[in-house]
């Protein structure tokens, strides 16, 4: 094909996660190569990972189907994902930045003598692939060279689709050779860390704090600023690692993805698997003593200060304001 | 058990970040450098496998001269011996060339188990780990929090996305991936310092290795990001912030 393979990924309840993301950069690279779009998906053609597409075209899917990759696994993917692009020659496969195609994409892409570009924020010309480093602080492009496909993945919530849904696959079945000696790990059934008690959902106001906190014996200080706001109070994953905060509470990637109307940023840097958690709160507030912190890259107000000084004026100020 | 832990050095997190001349890379003269935290977490891991289970900790870096700092840091926290591929130009390979050279200085040494950190805080790769397993011919698990030995292998306990977690079982040998907070990090103790001295820090060159290929991905430029939103920024007196700042929530922003 020499084209784009967009691949989709299904979750628990068999629809596609991330697709139109996903596809809205394949679409972009497209532009700016010239070359078709093509999808892949591993499941059954008839189930609902296969019938949600838009616009214009992909118009070709293809199924990968076989009894051992109902569960996850990174051997099998690895096997069937190898089979597929060695028989379809793309220029570029394009895969969501989800957990697992962060598990198995670089095991495929040595096969390939490639890397994976991952985690991109933007597509240019050249193509240049954009992502992120030194956790937010600097943006890099990356070029890819030589032959072989290029792998990329496409960060959640860097690309929107907004095209019109209803357009039809034509669907390709595809069988993968793979053997039951082939997978070598076995996973078990996935389950709940603990009993939410804390739904950061559905706060209308959230105090999150970070790294900047220094120590747990100084949490009350920015729990006192979340009384005063009537807010909940959050994390940046680094204060739930040290056991300073649940592990509920974490904001970001690998915790809770909340939107409240406000999110007030106390010492967190900003690095990008916390942005993902928040960025779509309505007003994000910020307190760092670094005027460069990735996280006034979201933020609508911020104050460069000592959070130490700034949390306590600031906590003074709602009560007074209340009054 | 025989494990290897894969440890990167990275600048410190609290260090400034400047752009080079070129724009190519950071300008790398005043930095301070730290441990890769999630590689502290496979680090951490591995001394609590052979406190249960007996065996050998051999940490394993490449990098510049630097590094060796981070060797002798595991070693003071009990890791028993140290390899460092020196290699100047890191910064030029791509995720694949440093795999490589980590699987060529982990091949003869026949490890049960390989463990690192799921990425670095510099790069944010979150591959090399992964594409070790590949090389050496090994399975895989990322996200990581905990490892048990079992009668025929190893029960891993697995992070998946939105608080979920899983529980896989592979047989050994086996290359994990580590995800932070699974466990407490340990501090190096005095003795554990002046017993460092005294362990085996070997250097290897990275030509030595002759697995030196063409890079598949071309690092062009790096530059600031664009803001996403203008910053409101509120100066003055803190009082003055913090006072400006609520006033702008309750009437421009109407959220208090």
């Amino acid at each position: 094909m020499s084209g784009i393979l967009v691949v989709q990924e299904a979750s628990k309840d068999g629809r596609a996660r991330f697709f139109q993301e996903t596809l809205a950069a394949g679409r972009i690279l497209s532009g700016l190569t010239g070359l078709p779009l093509e999808v892949a998906g591993v499941g059954d053609p008839n189930t609902s990972l296969f019938v949600v597409i838009s616009g214009p075209p992909p118009a070709l899917a293809h199924a990968i189907q076989h009894p051992l990759l109902e569960t996850y696994t990174a051997d099998g993917y690895v096997l069937a994902f190898e089979e597929l692009i060695r028989k379809l020659e793309p220029a570029y496969v394009v895969f969501p930045h989800s957990y697992q195609a962060r598990d198995f994409v670089p095991r495929l892409a040595v096969r390939f003598g490639q890397v994976l570009i991952g985690d991109v924020t933007a597509i240019e010309a050249g193509p240049l692939f954009v992502r992120q480093l030194f956790q937010g602080r600097l943006n890099a492009s990356y070029r890819h060279q030589g032959a072989g496909p290029c792998f990329v993945s496409i960060q959640s919530g860097a690309f929107s689709d907004d095209l019109p849904s209803g357009g039809k696959f034509t669907i390709y079945p595809f069988t993968p050779t793979v053997a039951a000696e082939d997978i070598r790990a076995k996973p078990g059934e996935p389950f709940r860390g603990s009993v939410q008690t804390v739904d950061l959902g559905s706060a209308q106001r959230i105090v999150s704090v970070g790294r900047g906190i220094k120590g747990a014996e100084h949490i009350p200080l920015v729990q006192e600023l979340a009384t005063a706001l009537g807010a909940e109070l959050a994390a940046s994953r680094p204060i739930c690692d040290n056991g300073w905060l649940p592990m509920e509470r974490q904001v970001g990637s690998s915790g809770q993805t909340v939107a409240p109307r406000l999110y007030l940023a106390v010492g967190i840097s900003g690095a990008i698997q916390h942005l993902v958690g928040m960025k779509g709160s309505q007003c994000i507030v910020a307190i760092n003593r670094d005027p460069d912190a990735p996280i006034f890259e979201v933020a609508d107000y911020g104050i460069v200060g000592d959070l130490f000084e700034v949390v306590p004026a600031l906590t003074a100020a709602v009560k007074a304001a209340k009054q | 058990m025989k494990i290897v832990v894969a440890i990167k050095q990275v600048p410190d997190r609290d260090a400034p970040v400047r752009i080079a001349a070129g724009g190519k890379w950071i300008d790398e003269s005043d930095l301070q450098f730290a441990m890769n935290e999630p590689d502290a977490y496979a680090l951490e891991e591995a001394l609590l496998l052979k406190e249960k289970n007996g065996g050998e900790v051999i940490v394993l870096s490449v990098g510049p001269e630097r590094v060796a700092s981070v060797l002798r840091e595991a070693l003071a926290k009990g890791a028993d011996r140290a390899i460092h591929v020196v290699c100047d130009d890191l910064v030029d390979r791509d995720a694949l060339g440093v795999a490589r050279l980590l699987a060529a200085a982990i091949q003869p040494e026949n490890p049960d188990l390989v463990l690192t950190g799921l990425q670095s805080e510099d790069l944010g790769l979150g591959q090399t780990g992964v594409m070790v397993a590949e090389l050496l011919g090994l399975p895989h698990a990322t996200l990581i929090l905990h490892v048990e030995r079992t009668s025929d292998g190893i029960n891993a306990k697995r992070e998946l996305e939105e608080g979920w977690f899983q529980f896989i079982e592979m047989p050994l040998p086996a290359v994990l991936t580590m995800q932070s907070g699974g466990n407490k990090l340990r501090y190096a103790t005095l003795m554990g310092i002046k017993r460092a001295k005294a362990k085996e820090l070997r250097a290897v060159s990275a030509a030595e290795f002759g697995v030196d290929t063409v890079p598949a991905v071309v690092l062009e430029q790096i530059a600031l990001p664009k803001k996403q939103k203008s910053t409101q920024f509120l100066s003055g007196s803190v009082k003055e912030a913090a006072a400006a700042l609520v006033e702008k929530l309750k009437t421009e922003a109407r959220v208090l």
